[in-house]
C-alpha cells in the first residue's frame, strides 16, 4: 500500500498480524496437522490397513457410486438453471435462486429427514414402495437423493454470477449468424464457462463424499452397505479406533486440499473465469 | 434487401423507448440512426434485427413479415458495439462459424469454406491475422474481424451498433473512410447506429436523427444539416449560438438585447455618433430624453430595424429564438447600420483555419464565431476586446 | 394519450421478456423439475406432516424442557460463535486484504478449509485436539480450562464451520474500498483508529452483518463438526439437530418433525435477512 499516511504504526501491524496468523494457524492449521499426525500414529502399516479393510473399501465404493451419480444430475441441473436465469429476463427469478441456494440455510439433518418422512415406512409413499419392494431410504438410493439435495446449489452458484458477467451478446451473435440453441451452447457459452463449471464440479463433489448430517439420517448406518466414507469414519471413532478413523477420514482431507490447491491454481490462471466466491 | 418499418411502439416499464416509429430504407442504402443516448435507436435497431421484439408494429424485410423468419433465417449480418468475437476461436474460426454451423445439407464444403473466409478476411486487410485470437488484436482490428464474421454468411441487411464507439478518435476516422468504402464494394443495405453527428454526415447516404423514441427528421446529411426540421436537429448536428428576438408586424425578426440594468430599453443597439446640433452638446440631457421617450427624438438609434425603416415597437408577445451557426456570425470592431449584440472577448482558440472566438454579452451568454485567419488578424482583434457580432443567417424555431 | 397509457400498463408487466436466444422453456422446465422433486415436494411433506398434528401437540413438543434447552444451546452458542468469528474474521480479513505476509497466499488458502473439509472430519479433529489428552487439550487441562464435551467445545467447532463466512465476505469489500477516502480522512486530521471506525467500519458494516448471519444460520443447522466435540448431555451440551435424530432413532416422527419446521423457519427468516442484508449492502456500494 501507499505511503504511511493510511497505515497504522508498526506495532499495530505487528499485532494483528500475529492475532490472525495465531487464530487460523490454531482453528484451522491444528486440526489439519492433527488428521495426519493420528492417523500415521500407529505406523504406515497400520494406515494402510485400515484404508484397506474391506469395510473401508466398500464405504469408498459407495461413497464413489453416490458421487458419480449425483454430481452428474446436479451438473446438469447447474447448467439448465443458469442458462435459464442468465440468458432471459423473467419474472420470479429472484424467487428461483432464493429457492436454488435453500440448501445451504437448512441443516443437514433436517436435509435428511425430509426424505425419511417422504419414503419411510410410514409416510404416504412409503406403502406403495413397500408393495413394490424398492428400498430408498436406508439403502443407497436414499443416499444419492439426500446428496442431491445438499449439493446442488453448489454448480448452479458456481455458475450464475459468472455467466451473468458475460452476458448474452456471445450468444446473440451466434444465434444471429445461424447456430441452433446446441450450437451455440456448446460451441460458443461452454468454452467460456469451462472453468467456473470445473470448479463447480470439484466443490460438489467434494461435499458430495463428506456429507455426514444428511446422510447419517438416511442411511441406517448398516456397515458395509450403506456406508459412505464419513460415516464409517464416525464408526470407527465411536469405537475407540482413533487411527484408523483418522486413516480413513484422511481421504477426505486430501480430497479438500487438492480441490483447495485445484482452485488457487485455476484463479491464479484464469482470474476472470471463477467468479463466485468473490 | 428493402427494409419497411412502421408504428413501431415499445416500452420498458413507463418508459416510452420507441414512440410510432417509422422508415423506409431502400435496398442498397447505407442509413444512420444518430441521435443521443435513450432515443431508442438502439432499441430500434435490435428490433429489425429481431433480436427483441416490439409491443406493436411491423417491421418488413424485403416486403416479407420479419417475425415469420427465424432469426438465423432472416440473413441479417449485425456488428456488436463490443464486438462479441468468440475469445476461444481464432479470427479465422470466428468469420467461418456462420459457414460452420449450417445444417450438413447447405454446408459448403471446408474447402469452400476455407476459400471464403480468407477472401473476407483478405477485403478487411486481417489476413496475416487468421490465426490470431482476438485477444491479441486492436479494437480497430477486431472490430473488422466482426464485420468480416458478419459478411461471411452473406447478409441481404448489415446491422452496426455503434461500430465505433469504443475505439479512439484516430482509428475511428480510418474506419469510417474504410466502412464507405466497403459499402461502395458491396452494396449490402446498412443500417449504422451512432450517436456522433459526425460520422453519421460523412458516411451514412441518409440519416435518421432520433430523439426521445421518436424520429426528428430524416433526410440526406446535407438536408438535415442546412434544413433541420427543429430546433433539436439544428442542435445536435452542430454548434449553435442562440439569440432572443421578437419579430414585428412584418414578420421580420429582431434582435432583443436583455441589458444587465432593469431600468434601460431592453432593446438597444449602440447608439450611432451623430455629428453636431444641441444633442452633441448637451449630451447629459440627450441622454435622458432618450431613456425616457425612446424612439422619439431625431437620431436616436435605440431601436433599429434592419431595413433601417422607422422601427416599431418591440412586440413580446410573439418571442423567437434566432439560431447562428458559428460561421454565420460576423464580427466587427465597430458597428455600422445594422443590429448588432455588443460582446467581450474572452477567449481566442487559434488551431486551424477558423479561429475560434469565444465572447460573452452583457447578459452573462457565450456567444462562439469562427472566423477566418485573415479576419483576426485584419482586425486585430484580441482577448478582452470589445467587440459587435451580428448573426448574417440566422433560423427561426418557434416559442421555446 | 389515454389508450397509450393503457398500452403501457398492459405491456409493463411480461412473464418473460422475448429473446433471440433459444432454450429458455427446456432449461426452465427442466430447472423447475429438478426443484420440485427434489426441494418443493420433501419440503411440502414435512409441512403436511406437521400440519396433521393437533396445535397442542406440536406446542409441548417444542417446548419440552430437553429441546427448550437445547434452542438455548443451539442459537446461544451460534450467536457467540459468530460474534467471535465478525471480531476475529475482520482482523484476518484486514491483514490478509492490506498486508505483505510471508506465505500469505497458504493462509488465504486455509480460510477456506472448513468450506471444504468434511464435517465428521472436522468434528473428530476437533475432538481430538481439544480433549483432555488432546494437543490443546493437554495444554490447558493444567489451567482448569476444558473445551470439549461441554458447550465449549461447541462453540470451538462453530467458531471453525462459521470461520470463511465472514472472512470472504468482507475481504471483496476490503479490496474494492478506494485508498482516497482514507487518504482525505487522514489528510483531514484523523487518526487511525478514527478513520477505522468513522470511515471504513461502516463501509463494511453490511457485510460484517451478513457474515454474521451467515456464520449464524450455519451455526444453528451444524451437526458433523459439533456432535463429536459436544458431549451431548441433555440439557447441558445437546443441539437441535441431535434433538432430532434422537427423536427419530425412538421413531418419534412427530416429534422430530416438529422440531425441524422450528428450525426451518428460523432458517428461513435467517435467509431472509440475509438476503435483504445484501442488498442493503449492494445498495449503499452503488452509491
Amino acid at each position: 500500500m501507499k505511503a504511511s499516511l493510511i497505515t497504522e504504526s508498526l506495532q499495530v501491524r505487528v499485532l494483528l498480524s500475529v492475532v490472525a496468523v495465531l487464530f487460523i494457524a490454531i482453528f484451522v492449521g491444528l486440526p489439519l496437522a492433527i488428521v495426519f499426525a493420528e492417523a500415521l500414529s500407529k505406523g504406515f502399516q497400520a494406515y494402510t490397513n485400515a484404508i484397506m479393510s474391506e469395510n473401508a473399501r466398500s464405504a469408498i465404493k459407495l461413497t464413489l457410486l453416490v458421487a458419480a451419480i449425483a454430481v452428474p444430475c446436479n451438473m446438469v441441473f447447474g447448467l439448465a438453471a443458469s442458462w435459464a436465469i442468465t440468458k432471459f429476463e423473467f419474472a420470479g427469478k429472484r424467487l428461483l435462486i432464493t429457492f436454488i441456494e435453500l440448501p445451504f440455510s437448512v441443516s443437514p439433518v433436517i436435509s435428511g429427514l425430509i426424505y425419511v418422512l417422504l419414503f419411510g415406512t410410514n409416510s404416504m409413499l412409503g406403502e406403495w414402495l413397500d408393495r413394490h419392494d424398492i428400498q430408498i431410504i436406508f439403502a443407497v438410493p436414499g443416499l444419492v437423493i439426500a446428496t442431491i439435495f445438499v449439493t446442488f446449489p453448489f454448480i448452479a452458484r458456481e455458475l450464475i454470477p459468472l455467466m451473468e458477467e458475460q452476458g448474452t451478446e456471445s450468444e446473440e451473435a451466434a444465434i444471429m449468424l445461424g447456430a441452433s440453441g446446441w450450437q451455440t451452447f456448446w460451441h460458443v457459452t461452454l468454452p467460456n464457462i469451462k472453468w467456473g463449471l470445473f470448479y463447480g464440479v470439484l466443490l460438489c463433489n467434494a461435499r458430495a463424499m463428506g456429507e455426514f448430517g444428511a446422510v447419517s439420517v438416511v442411511s441406517g448406518h448398516i456397515s458395509g452397505l450403506t456406508n459412505t466414507i464419513p460415516l464409517h469414519v464416525e464408526i470407527l471413532y465411536n469405537e475407540y479406533n482413533f487411527a484408523a478413523a483418522f486413516a480413513v477420514a484422511s481421504i477426505l482431507t486430501l480430497l479438500a486440499l487438492c480441490t483447495l490447491l485445484i482452485k488457487s491454481i485455476i484463479e491464479y490462471y484464469f482470474p476472470y473465469e471463477v467468479k463466485a466466491l468473490h | 434487401m428493402s427494409i419497411q418499418v412502421r408504428n413501431i411502439i415499445k416500452h420498458y416499464g413507463d418508459t416510452n423507448v420507441l414512440d410510432n416509429v417509422s422508415l423506409e430504407v431502400k435496398s442498397g442504402e447505407l442509413i444512420a440512426l444518430l441521435g443521443p443516448s435513450g432515443s431508442g435507436k438502439t432499441t430500434l435497431l435490435r428490433i429489425i434485427a429481431g433480436m427483441e421484439m416490439a409491443d406493436s408494429g411491423t417491421v418488413l424485410l424485403d416486403g416479407r413479415e420479419a417475425l415469420s423468419q427465424k432469426a438465423g433465417e432472416r440473413r441479417v449480418g449485425f456488428v456488436f458495439q463490443h464486438y462479441a468475437l468468440f475469445k476461444h476461436m481464432t479470427v479465422f474460426e470466428n468469420v467461418a462459424f456462420g459457414l460452420r454451423v449450417r445444417p450438413k445439407n447447405e454446408r459448403l464444403e471446408e474447402k469452400e469454406i476455407r476459400r471464403k473466409v480468407m477472401q473476407l478476411l483478405t477485403l478487411v486487410h486481417l489476413d496475416k491475422f487468421h490465426d490470431r485470437y482476438p485477444s491479441h488484436l486492436s479494437g480497430g482490428q477486431r472490430q473488422r474481424v466482426a464485420l468480416a464474421r458478419a459478411l461471411a454468411v452473406e447478409p441481404k441487411l448489415l446491422l452496426l451498433d455503434e461500430p465505433f464507439g469504443a475505439l479512439d478518435s484516430k482509428v475511428r476516422k480510418e474506419l469510417r473512410r474504410w466502412m464507405r468504402r466497403l459499402h461502395d464494394e458491396i452494396h449490402v443495405t446498412s443500417i449504422f447506429v451512432t450517436h456522433d453527428q459526425e460520422e453519421a454526415m460523412e458516411v451514412a447516404d441518409r440519416v435518421i436523427v432520433m430523439s426521445n423514441g421518436k424520429i426528428e427528421q430524416m433526410g440526406t446529411p446535407g438536408e438535415v444539416y442546412h434544413q433541420p426540421a427543429n430546433s433539436f436537429v439544428y442542435d445536435f448536428l452542430g454548434n449553435y449560438n442562440v439569440f432572443e428576438g421578437w419579430k414585428d408586424e412584418e414578420g421580420n425578426t429582431h434582435l432583443l438585447e436583455y441589458d444587465v440594468k432593469e431600468d434601460e430599453p431592453a432593446s438597444q443597439t449602440v447608439p450611432l455618433p451623430r455629428p453636431g446640433g444641441w444633442m452633441s452638446r448637451y449630451p447629459e440631457i440627450t441622454h435622458l430624453l432618450r431613456k425616457v421617450l425612446p424612439g422619439v427624438l431625431p437620431g436616436d438609434t435605440s431601436i433599429l430595424p434592419i431595413q433601417k425603416k422607422k422601427a416599431a415597437r418591440p412586440n413580446y408577445d410573439k418571442p423567437v429564438k434566432l439560431f447562428a451557426r458559428p460561421h454565420e456570425l460576423f464580427v466587427a470592431k465597430s458597428p455600422d447600420e445594422h443590429e448588432y449584440i455588443r460582446a467581450q472577448v474572452i477567449h481566442i482558440n487559434p488551431a486551424g483555419p477558423l479561429v475560434k472566438v469565444e465572447m460573452e454579452r452583457r447578459n452573462g451568454n457565450v456567444l462562439t464565431a469562427e472566423v477566418p485567419k485573415d479576419v483576426i488578424d485584419m482586425l486585430a482583434i484580441q482577448k478582452n476586446d470589445v467587440v459587435f457580432v451580428r448573426p448574417k443567417n440566422t433560423r427561426v424555431f418557434e416559442g421555446s | 394519450m389515454n389508450s397509450m397509457n393503457d398500452a403501457r400498463m398492459k405491456n409493463s408487466f411480461k412473464l418473460k421478456q422475448p429473446s433471440v436466444i433459444p432454450g429458455f422453456g427446456f432449461a426452465l422446465g427442466f430447472t423447475l423439475l429438478y426443484l420440485t422433486l427434489i426441494v418443493i415436494i420433501p419440503l411440502s411433506g414435512l409441512f403436511i406432516k406437521t400440519a396433521t398434528m393437533p396445535w397442542h401437540t406440536f406446542v409441548s413438543t417444542v417446548t419440552a424442557p430437553r429441546v427448550m434447552s437445547a434452542y438455548k444451546i443451539s442459537f446461544g452458542i451460534s450467536f457467540i460463535a459468530a460474534l467471535v468469528n465478525v471480531f476475529f474474521g475482520l482482523i484476518i480479513a484486514w491483514v490478509l486484504v492490506r498486508y505483505k505476509l510471508p506465505m500469505k497466499k497458504l493462509f488465504d488458502a486455509m480460510i477456506d478449509l472448513p468450506f471444504a473439509l468434511p464435517t465428521a472430519v472436522a468434528g473428530i479433529a476437533l475432538s481430538t485436539l481439544y480433549s483432555p489428552h488432546g494437543w490443546i487439550g493437554e495444554l490447558l487441562a493444567p489451567l482448569g480450562i476444558r473445551l470439549a464435551f461441554n458447550p465449549a467445545g461447541i462453540t470451538i467447532a462453530l467458531i471453525f464451520v462459521g470461520l470463511p463466512f465472514v472472512v470472504r465476505t468482507v475481504e471483496p469489500l476490503l479490496q474494492d474500498m478506494d485508498a482516497e477516502l482514507e487518504e482525505a480522512a487522514a489528510g483531514l486530521g484523523a487518526s487511525r483508529w478514527q478513520t477505522f471506525s468513522r470511515i471504513i467500519f461502516p463501509y463494511i458494516c453490511p457485510a460484517l452483518l451478513t457474515g454474521f448471519a451467515m456464520a449464524f444460520a450455519r451455526g444453528l443447522g451444524e451437526y458433523g463438526s459439533v456432535i463429536f466435540i459436544a458431549g451431548n448431555v441433555p440439557m447441558v451440551s445437546e443441539i437441535v439437530p441431535l434433538v432430532i435424530i434422537t427423536k427419530l432413532e425412538q421413531y418419534d416422527y412427530a416429534g422430530a418433525t416438529a422440531i425441524a419446521l422450528t428450525m426451518l423457519l428460523a432458517s428461513f427468516i435467517l435467509l431472509l435477512i440475509i438476503n435483504l442484508l445484501q442488498r442493503w449492502g449492494n445498495g449503499r456500494m452503488k452509491s
